[in-house]
């Protein structure tokens, strides 16, 4: 007898085991519908590969598995399919889902089978290739596909293959009833499996103590193998539930726990369930895909409560009414256990590969649950987990919907087994608490992948539209530059040779006016035009000389041009003719125009500058008089002087010669001028006296005392309007009485001297003394209110 | 040296805590430049938490510009896609009563939707390619859009420029994969808090399960 060891928690329910065993394996036969939902399994489902009509042989694959976890559905029997359509599913949510729907013809004919004798002749790869395309998931429950699971990756030493026989769910007798009746086909499956994983050290047979017929018969199977190479160890241990789990199992028989969030693969090891172990061999040794299942009929609303074989597909409410179902009775229907089925929402949904269990209770067998009430922290959830977790905490953790608590107190590691809920007194439905945090985690999770996705999108979106922007930018800039440089060129070129387009039209006679304006097409009439404004008001601000010298340049390029224009409008094939006639004609029109505007140039110019010329000689003339220093007008004073001097006197000869009588008239203004330079000559002597250096001195002095004056004048006004009125009048009496004391003294000085100002003087001090006298009265006035 | 601390054990303890003062100041100032956090820490956090439909609601051209202006000082409560969630989430990070959303910019939408295009009427103009903000709209001038589900986040920005009306925000069908539990509570199971004898006694039930399942054993 092999050790075991005990896991923590759990519970003991009733186990309700036997009123299924009391009959043998029944059949299901033949329904009017087989509904094959395209997902059985756990990961993506199958596709469809029939059309609606086809007719399909029993074990013809109708849906290819995608992806690698997927699993690919068969036909249960041969048929048409009528329908690919949703149909209601088993599954706790109740909704429907693609399904194919298969009309049985009731011949029930096969597809050709590829058995294989010896499958130690196959390579591994093509044994799970097999077992694959049979369309095999786990079989207990979960219907993880089987053909994943055994291809451990390769960093996993897989050293143990426990087969699951445990079934430690109240009720279920599905596996009991296979070991019971097929265990050499058990035994064949481990052994497969076995050679799959490439002979681990232990394989195990784990059955719970509460199936001894089973293990029995196992047993003997065993003995009757007698084999050596692969040593199969059947191990029974005491009856707790969920001892079925798979990490539990594999605590019970190997002491391994598996690791939070590790597959059992991590410790070394891989378990199966028995059904599965049993459809893989068939799968290699008949080459019979996955098409029906054992299924427990079980509940006190039924006449008949048995095991059956039924065909996957098979609606529920067909297997119900061959063990002589009572709706009456049968408030709700369970798919699976007790602790851990969930209630389906109607019969019409099919038996699919995981249902293990169809049950069917009275109310008085499975009551609804009671009202839950307060949690009175008894801890007993505590004492029945397997997993060694905190329920309680949990529980209010997932009521607080504080998914960060959740995660760290490792709901994950929650099995859902429902021991918590059995053992709470006060009925809480704990387990459903966990299911919906658990979803609302994994909701989360994927919320925040496509998030993050989305983030990135929008960030790689926003750069893109950046970089496109900056490339748009860029490129916009370098047109612009182009164009400015292009316009410069042009404007250059065209104040060069083209000028002013504008009297063209009447300038090059009406003559050809189309062709001109064609040219200019070609060239570009907006160009042109700026290039035309542009070189108007380069022409206003050129001199003329400039100008004239441009317009020169002008007429020349213009002439070369035109010739040139000619020479080709002669050499130019006939189909040119018209674009170089209109060339020609262009050229001829801008050479006119310059000539034009030269003529205009050379008439306009010289008028201005003549009309001008004798003013801005007087300004000349004027300025440099005024620049002349005193000295040097009176010398030129003097020259001229003595130039009329000596014309008056020639005159005055001419006059005594002739014996006119203008002659005495002519000697007096000779005379006067004799005077005049007399006068002159002694202001020019006394002039260079009166040195230029301190004339100009005395002259600024006296400026600048007048202007000093001024500005103390300024200067007092500004105080004063600063003062007030008392202050003001206490200023005009301080300087009245400065005043009067200088006066007084000059009167003295006067008197002393008999000077002949001594009246007046004597006046101004008896006026002075009067203002004071007057401005005190009016100091006292002020002052005094 | 030994003897100069003896000595003068003011000084001794002046030089020491100086000369570990500056050690520390070395210490603290090479980990301030070799550890410094580039950006700001909590621009990260709040952009974590918004939902990055990127739908302009709130008035920010995306969720990283409204987590930038939270982080300066505007209301957390102008992202209707992220609903109360994450008003309640936000203001746990920034440690603020959380309040309700503005209904000014917006509701908060029950049910999540996708945009769908009607595609025998799309003409091909991008005009929903260029408002999408996600790059989920897939399509050429001329050429028959349609949406990457998967990617669209039900902005809703693509649906106002469509010249010819052939967008539409469907919900998002609930699929088996997608489908998780109710809480207990929400799937209108009696209220938590009763006590013994408030329980209403089911018509033909016997008392509590345990004993029931023990008899039918």
């Amino acid at each position: 007898m092999r050790k075991t060891w005990d896991i923590p928690g759990g519970v003991h329910p009733p186990e309700n085991k036997s009123q299924s065993l009391q009959q043998p394996l029944g059949e299901v036969g033949l329904p009017a519908e087989l509904v094959l939902p395209l997902n059985q399994h756990i990961g993506a489902a199958a596709e469809p590969v029939v059309a609606v009509g086809d007719h399909v042989l029993a074990g013809q694959q109708i849906a290819a598995a995608i992806g690698l976890v997927s699993a690919p559905v068969h036909a249960s029997t041969s048929g048409h399919i009528v329908a690919i359509e949703e149909r209601p599913i088993p599954h706790p949510s109740g909704m429907q889902d693609l399904c194919i729907v298969l009309r049985p013809d009731g011949k029930d004919r096969w597809i050709e089978l590829e058995p294989c004798e010896n499958y130690t002749q196959l390579s591994h790869a093509a044994l799970l290739e097999k077992i694959r395309a049979a369309g095999i998931a786990g079989m207990g429950g979960a219907g993880f596909p089987t053909a994943v699971k055994l291809n451990p990756r390769a960093n996993y030493d897989i050293d143990t293959l426990i087969i699951n026989g445990t079934e430690c769910e109240p009720y279920i007798t599905a596996d009991d009833i296979l070991m019971q009746t097929s265990p050499a086909e058990v035994i064949a499956g481990t052994r497969l499996l076995a050679y799959l994983l490439n002979q681990p050290k232990q394989v195990l047979i784990g059955i719970e103590d509460n199936k001894p017929d089973a293990i029995a018969a196992l047993e003997r199977a065993v003995a009757e193998l007698n084999d050596d190479d692969c040593r199969i160890e059947i191990c029974t241990f005491p009856t707790k539930y969920p001892s079925g789990g798979e990490k539990q199992l594999i605590q019970i028989l190997t002491g391994r726990e598996v690791p939070s969030g590790e597959l059992p693969a991590a410790v070394g090891v891989i378990s199966q369930n028995v059904g599965t172990a049993v459809a893989a061999w068939r799968a290699v040794r008949y080459g019979e895909p996955l098409l029906s299942r054992i299924t427990t009929v079980v509940g006190t609303a039924l006449a008949t409560q048995r095991n059956v074989r039924v065909r996957l597909g098979t609606p529920i409410e067909h297997v119900l009414t061959q063990h002589g179902f009572d709706p009456q009775r049968c408030p709700r229907l369970v798919m699976g256990g007790p602790m851990m089925g969930f209630t389906l929402p109607s019969a019409q949904v099919p038996v699919i590969k995981t249902t293990n269990c169809i049950l069917a209770p009275s109310r008085e067998e499975l009551p609804p649950p009671p009202p839950a009430q307060a949690c009175i922290r008894c801890g007993l959830c505590a004492e029945a987990c397997p997993a060694s977790l905190l329920p309680q905490q949990l529980y209010w953790y997932a009521r607080a919907e504080d998914y960060e608590r959740l995660t760290a107190h490792s709901l994950t590691d929650c099995i859902e087994c429902g021991a918590c809920a059995y053992v709470c007194p006060s009925n809480i439905p704990l387990v459903q608490y966990y299911r919906a945090a658990k979803g609302t985690i994994r909701q989360m999770e994927i919320e925040k992948e496509k998030s993050d996705r989305s983030r990135q999108r929008f960030e790689f979106r926003k750069e893109r539209v950046a970089r496109a922007e900056a490339e748009k930018e860029a490129k916009r800039e370098a047109r612009k530059k182009a164009a400015a440089v292009a316009k410069k060129k042009l404007a250059a070129a065209q104040a060069g040779a083209q000028q002013d387009s504008r009297p063209s039209g009447k300038q090059q006679s009406g003559a050809q006016p189309h062709e001109g304006l064609a040219g200019d097409r070609q060239t570009g009439a907006q160009p042109d035009m700026v290039a035309a404004a542009m070189a108007r008001v380069q022409e206003k601000q050129l001199a003329p000389q400039q100008q004239r010298e441009k317009l020169q340049r002008a007429i020349a390029s213009a002439e070369s041009r035109l010739q040139k224009a000619q020479q080709r409008h002669v050499e130019a094939s006939a189909e040119h003719q018209g674009k170089m006639q209109a060339r020609v004609r262009e050229a001829e029109v801008r050479l006119a125009d310059a000539r034009q505007k030269l003529a205009a140039l050379d008439t306009a110019t010289p008028a201005p500058a003549e009309n001008a010329d004798p003013v801005a000689a007087a300004i000349a003339r004027a300025q440099a008089k005024m620049a002349l220093s005193p000295t040097e007008k009176l010398q030129g004073n003097l020259t001229s002087l003595q130039k009329r001097l000596a014309t008056a006197r020639e005159k005055l000869a001419a006059a005594e010669a002739e014996g006119s009588d203008t002659a005495a008239a002519l000697a007096t203004g000779v005379a006067k001028l004799e005077e005049k330079i007399a006068t002159v000559q002694t202001e020019l002597n006394a002039a260079p006296a009166q040195v230029p250096g301190p004339a100009a001195a005395t002259k600024t002095a006296a400026t600048d005392a007048a202007a000093v004056a001024i500005e103390k004048a300024k200067t007092r006004a500004a105080a004063q309007a600063d003062m007030s009125a008392e202050e003001k009048l206490q200023k005009q009496l301080d300087s009245l009485q400065h005043r009067l004391q200088k006066a007084r003294l000059r009167l003295e000085q006067a008197e002393a001297d008999n000077d002949a100002h001594i009246d007046a003087l004597r006046s101004g001090v008896e006026k002075l003394e009067a203002k004071l006298a007057q401005t005190r009265a009016q100091l006292e006035d002020t002052a005094s209110p | 040296m030994l003897e100069f601390f003896t000595q003068y054990p003011i000084a001794g303890a002046v030089i020491a805590l100086g000369s570990l003062s500056l050690v520390f100041g070395a210490i603290l100032g090479f980990a301030a430049i070799r550890f410094k956090v580039e950006g700001d820490p909590v621009v990260e956090q709040l952009d974590a938490l918004l939902p990055q439909t990127q739908c302009g609601q709130c008035g920010y051209p995306g969720c990283r510009p409204y987590a930038q202006a939270i982080a300066n000082g505007d209301a957390i409560n102008k992202c209707p896609p992220g609903g109360q969630a994450t008003i309640n989430a936000i203001a746990d990070l920034l440690d603020v009563e959380a309040p309700t959303l503005d209904a000014e910019h917006g509701e908060e939408s029950e049910v999540k939707k996708v945009a769908y295009i009607r595609e025998d009427e799309c003409i091909g103009c991008t005009k929903c390619i260029q408002a999408c903000p996600v790059d989920a709209i897939l399509g050429a001038a001329k050429q028959m859009h349609t949406v990457i589900i998967d990617e669209c986040t039900g902005c809703d920005l693509c649906v106002e420029p469509c010249p010819v009306d052939c967008i539409d925000m469907v919900p998002v069908a609930a699929t088996v994969e997608h489908w998780k539990w109710d809480t207990p509570a929400a799937s209108g199971a009696p209220a938590m808090e009763l006590i013994a004898t408030d329980k209403d006694p089911a018509p033909d039930t016997k008392p509590p399960s345990q004993s029931d399942r023990g008899e039918a054993a």
